[in-house]
C-alpha cells in the first residue's frame, strides 16, 4: 500500500527547515553553504504557511483524482504507477500554469528559470532508497510523517477508539454516583 | 556493540566507544545524532534573535524574505551573530586572565597565601616591560604593582592595552588605521554588544572590525595576560616527559581527573595529591597511591608545568568516567559538557564543581576560594580517596592506550634552545627557515567537534605538514591529539617529517610537533612569530612570514576569537569547520578576500584536513617566493606551486 506525508499542525514551529532540506534534495550541490555560496538557486516544494495560531507545512497531497493530470495539455502531469505520486516531466510542460490554477492547494509552482512547473515529488530517489522524504527527515518535532495510509488510519481508528472507551467510562462512573 | 572508526581515530576512545555502546549510555556522538538534520538557517548564519520583533531569518535562495524586519540582511545579520561569539570567547579567555591576575594580587599581598611567586626572572622582565619601579622594592612590591597593572587593561578606558607594543610595528600601524587597537579588555567586549543591539552598527565590515578589536583585546591582552602571570605564580614551563591518553589512569590508584581551563585550582591539587596524609589515607583504603590526570587546557598547564600525564581532549570527557576508575573528576570553567552530570550518575565517580561561575547538573558544589586554597584542595583530593572504595569493580573498562610525550615549550625556551644556553636566539630557526631547510612554521590549535571524525583533522593536518618541511606548534585539544598518536615524541621526526624537519630535530632533539600549551598559550605563538619578525630576514609583519594557522575541529566562541586575532595578526588562517557566515556572501568574500588588505592575514574553510594543509603549504610557498627565499632544502612530496623567481640573467 502507498505510503503518505501527515501533517500535523499542531508540532509544526515554522523553523523550516523542511523547506531548506527540500531545496538541498532538488539540486545539484552537496550542501547549503556550498548553494548559496556558488549562487545556485534552489528551490523548495515545500512551503510553511502560517495559519492562525499555527503553521502549517504544505506539499503536494498527491490526490489520486488529481485536477492537475486532468488539465495538463501536454499530458507532461502523470501518475506513472497506481498510488504512487504524481509527477511533472519537465521535458514536455509548456509552462502554462492550468496546473497551478486548479490545485486546491497552491503548491504547484513555476520553477526559477520559469520553464516549467515544480512540485513535491514525495522523494523519489530517497523512497527509492529506502530513506523518507527529505521534509520528513528534516523535521525536528515529527510535524511531517511518513506514513502507510493503511497504519495511519488503524492508529486514528485507535485513538477514537481509546476516547470512545474513555467517554463511556466517565459516563458509567457518572451513573453511578 | 562495533562502533564505527568513523567517530574517531584514536584507539582508547574507539574501545571506550564501544563499551559506552554496549552500556546503552549515550554520550556526544549519539545526541549529535540525535540532533541531526541540524537546523540550516543557524549553520550559514541568518537567523536573527536580537530583539523580539523577530526571531528573522533570510531565506539563503532568494524566494522568500531578503531582509529582517528591521531590514537586516544576510551579511548584516551574520556579521552581528558572528562578532558575539567573539564576545563570548574573548570574555572567557580575559575572565581566565582576570582570575590569574587576581590571584597573583593576593599572593603579592599576604606572605601566608597559599600562592607565591615562582618565576622571579619572569616578573622581573615582566616589570621592565610594564615600567614598573622595581629599585629597592622587594619582589612581593613588584608582584603587587604587576598585578595591579595588568588587573588595570582589563579595565582600561583609553589609550592602548600595553601589550600590543610586542606586535611587530608593522601590524599596530594598521591596527591604528584600521580603528581595532584595543583600548581596554573589557570595554571592546562591552561595546561588540552594543554594536549588535538592535539599529546600532548596521555595516557588516565595520561589525567585523568591531569583533576584531575585542578578538585583539583577546590575543595580545586578556589571554597573553593569562599566560604571563600563570608563568610568573607557577613557574614558565620547561621540557618535560609525561604519557596521555586513557590508558594513563592506573585501576590501582586513587584516580583525580582535572578538568576546565584555569591553572589556579588544578596548581593546587597538584599539591594536595602530594600531601603524605592524603597518600597514606589512600594506601589504608588498598590503593597504591594517588594517581592525577588532566582534561582539555587545564590538563595542558598541569602538564607543561609538573608533567601531570593527560587523560584525553574535548570528546573524551565523558568516556574518563566511564572507565570506572575516577574517583573524582574535579571541574572548573570552559568546555565541561553539562552531560558529565548525568554519566556521573551511571558510577561512582564524583562531579564536583569549583567555579561560582559555572555549577553542573548532578554536581557536588565545593566552592574555590583563592584565599584558602590548599585546604580546599585537600578537601577535594580526600574526598575522592574516601570514593575509592565505592568502585563498582565489574563495571571498570580502562583502555590501555597512552602514548610517550614531551611538552613544555615557550617562546623563550623552544627557539632560544636552537641556538644554545649561552647564545639564545631566534637567528637559527630563522636561518633554517631562510636556507629552506624548514620550509615554514605552522600552528595546528582547536577543539574537538563531533561533526568531524575524533582527531582526524588535528593528525592528518599535522603529519602532511611535516611531510613537507612544515614545523608544528600546537596548542590546546590539537596537542593532546598529537600526543596521543605519539607526535609529540622526538623519535616522531624519524617517521613523520621531511629530511629538514629531521635534521633540526636530531640536532637538537625536540619533537617535530611542539606543544606550547593551553588555548590562552596561543599568545605564545604570537610572540614566537612577533620575535621571528624582529630577528630580521623574513619580512617585516607576521603577514610576512612563511606561516600559517589552522583549526581543523573547532567548535568555541573562544576559537572564533581566537581565530580573529590571528587572521587580524597577520595570520592566515585555515578553518576545518567553517565559521557560521556562509548563508552570506558578502561577508564570507570578505573574511576570505577582502580582509587581508586590511591585516595581512584572512580566512581560508576547508574540510578536508589534507586539502587544508596544502592550502597552508601553498600560503607558505608564497610568502616564500615574495621574500626570495628558495623552495624547500630537501625533495618534498607535495612540491611548492610558487616559486620565487630568479633573479633575471644580466
Amino acid at each position: 500500500m502507498a505510503k503518505m506525508i501527515e501533517i500535523n499542525e499542531r508540532l509544526c514551529l515554522a523553523c523550516k527547515s523542511c523547506e531548506l532540506e527540500c531545496a538541498l534534495a532538488h539540486g545539484e550541490a552537496r550542501s547549503l553553504a556550498e548553494a548559496v555560496l556558488a549562487g545556485e538557486p534552489l528551490q523548495s516544494r515545500v512551503h510553511v504557511e502560517a495559519a492562525g495560531q499555527y503553521s502549517v507545512p504544505l506539499q503536494c497531497r498527491h490526490c489520486e483524482d488529481a485536477p492537475c493530470i486532468a488539465v495538463c495539455p501536454t499530458e507532461a502531469i502523470r501518475r506513472p504507477s497506481e498510488h504512487g505520486p504524481v509527477l511533472i516531466n519537465a521535458e514536455s510542460c509548456i509552462g502554462c500554469k492550468f496546473c497551478l490554477m486548479v490545485c486546491p492547494f497552491g503548491v504547484i509552482d513555476l520553477s526559477r528559470d520559469g520553464k516549467a512547473l515544480v512540485k513535491c515529488d514525495l522523494c523519489v530517489a530517497r523512497t527509492e532508497a529506502g530513506l523518507a522524504p527529505a521534509c520528513v527527515w528534516a523535521c525536528p518535532t515529527g510535524a511531517l510523517k511518513f506514513e502507510e495510509v493503511d497504519e495511519l488510519l488503524r492508529r486514528r481508528r485507535r485513538q477514537a477508539g481509546a476516547q470512545i472507551a474513555a467517554a463511556r467510562e466517565t459516563a458509567g462512573k457518572k451513573d453511578v454516583t | 556493540m562495533k562502533v564505527s572508526g568513523q567517530r574517531s581515530i584514536d584507539p582508547a576512545t574507539i574501545e571506550m566507544l564501544e563499551h559506552v555502546a554496549a552500556a546503552n549510555m549515550p554520550v556526544a556522538w549519539d545526541r549529535y545524532d540525535a540532533q541531526q538534520p541540524q537546523c540550516g538557517f543557524g549553520q550559514l548564519g541568518i537567523c536573527c534573535r536580537n530583539c523580539t520583533m523577530g526571531p528573522c531569518r533570510i531565506d539563503p535562495f532568494g524566494e522568500g524574505p531578503a531582509e529582517g524586519i528591521c531590514g537586516a540582511t544576510a551579511d548584516i545579520i551574520a556579521a552581528r551573530n558572528l562578532v558575539r561569539m567573539i564576545a563570548a570567547g574573548a570574555a572567557a579567555h580575559s575572565d581566565h586572565g582576570r582570575d590569574v591576575a587576581h590571584t597573583l594580587l593576593m599572593a603579592a599581598k599576604d606572605p601566608n597565601c597559599d600562592y607565591k611567586i615562582r618565576d622571579e626572572r619572569k616578573l622581573r622582565a615582566l616589570a621592565a616591560e610594564l615600567g614598573v619601579p622595581t629599585e629597592g622594592k622587594d619582589l612581593r612590591q613588584i608582584a603587587h604593582a604587576v598585578a595591579e597593572k595588568a588587573f588595570g587593561q582589563f579595565g582600561q578606558q583609553h589609550g592602548e592595552v600595553i601589550f600590543a607594543a610586542r606586535a611587530p610595528e608593522d601590524q599596530q600601524k594598521r591596527w591604528r588605521k584600521a580603528g581595532v587597537m584595543p583600548r581596554g579588555v573589557d570595554r571592546e567586549i562591552v561595546e561588540v554588544m552594543h554594536r549588535t543591539h538592535i539599529g546600532v552598527d548596521n555595516d557588516p565590515v565595520n561589525i567585523i572590525l568591531g569583533g576584531v578589536r575585542a578578538a585583539l583585546g583577546d590575543g595580545w591582552a586578556g589571554s597573553m595576560i593569562a599566560t604571563e602571570l600563570s608563568d610568573v605564580l607557577f613557574r614558565t614551563p620547561h621540557w618535560v616527559r609525561s604519557r596521555a591518553n586513557l590508558g594513563v589512569l592506573d585501576p590501582r590508584n586513587v584516580n583525580i581527573v582535572v578538568h576546565g581551563h584555569e591553572p589556579l585550582l588544578s596548581e593546587m591539587i597538584v599539591a594536595a595529591a602530594q600531601d603524605k596524609e592524603l597518600v597514606a589515607l589512600a594506601k589504608s583504603k588498598g590503593a597504591q597511591g594517588i594517581g592525577l590526570a588532566g582534561i582539555c587546557c587545564t590538563a595542558n598547564e598541569i602538564l607543561m608545568r609538573h608533567g601531570i600525564p593527560v587523560a584525553g581532549n574535548f570528546l573524551q570527557q565523558e568516556l574518563a568516567i566511564a572507565t570506572g576508575v575516577v574517583d573524582a573528576m574535579i571541574v572548573d570553567v570552559q568546555c565541561v559538557m553539562p552531560a558529565l552530570g548525568k554519566m556521573t550518575e551511571c558510577f561512582h565517580t564524583k562531579l564536583i564543581s569549583t567555579s561560582p561561575k559555572a555549577k553542573f547538573p548532578f554536581a557536588q558544589h565545593i566552592e574555590f576560594d583563592e584565599a584558602k586554597a590548599l585546604g580546599i584542595a585537600k578537601q577535594i583530593v580526600r574526598m575522592a580517596v574516601e570514593n575509592y572504595p565505592n568502585r563498582e569493580q565489574c563495571r571498570i573498562c580502562v583502555p590501555s592506550a597512552s602514548n610517550p610525550l614531551v611538552a613544555g615549550f615557550t617562546a623563550e625556551n623552544v627557539f632560544t634552545m636552537l641556538g644554545g644556553r649561552y647564545r639564545p636566539s631566534y637567528r637559527p630557526l630563522n636561518d633554517g627557515v631562510m636556507s629552506g631547510r624548514l620550509r615554514g612554521v605552522a600552528a595546528v590549535v582547536g577543539c574537538n567537534n563531533p561533526k568531524h571524525p575524533h582527531d582526524v583533522g588535528h593528525l592528518e593536518i599535522a603529519k602532511e605538514l611535516l611531510r613537507n618541511d612544515v614545523l608544528v606548534a600546537v596548542t590546546g585539544c590539537s596537542a593532546i591529539a598529537d600526543a596521543k598518536a605519539g607526535l609529540l615524541c622526538p623519535e616522531a621526526a624519524e617517521k613523520y617529517a621531511g629530511k629538514g624537519i629531521q635534521e633540526i630535530c636530531r640536532a637538537v632533539g625536540i619533537p617535530p610537533v611542539l606543544h606550547l600549551g593551553s588555548c590562552v598559550d596561543i599568545s605564545r605563538i604570537l610572540i614566537v612569530l612577533t620575535n621571528m619578525v624582529k630577528e630580521g630576514g623574513l619580512g617585516q609583519s607576521i603577514a610576512d612570514l612563511p606561516v600559517a594557522a589552522a583549526a581543523p575541529e573547532w567548535m568555541s566562541e573562544k576559537a572564533v576569537s581566537i581565530g580573529f586575532y590571528a587572521v587580524a595578526s597577520g595570520a592566515y588562517t585555515v578553518l576545518g569547520e567553517p565559521l557560521p557566515i556562509q548563508g552570506a556572501r558578502g561577508l564570507t568574500k570578505f573574511l576570505t578576500e577582502g580582509i587581508e588588505d586590511l591585516f595581512g592575514g584572512k580566512f581560508a574553510f576547508e574540510g578536508d584536513p589534507v586539502k587544508a594543509a596544502r592550502l597552508m603549504i601553498d600560503h607558505i610557498d608564497e610568502r616564500r617566493a615574495a621574500l626570495h627565499l628558495p623552495g624547500p632544502m630537501y625533495e618534498v612530496p607535495y612540491a611548492p606551486k610558487t616559486v620565487a623567481k630568479a633573479k633575471a640573467a644580466p
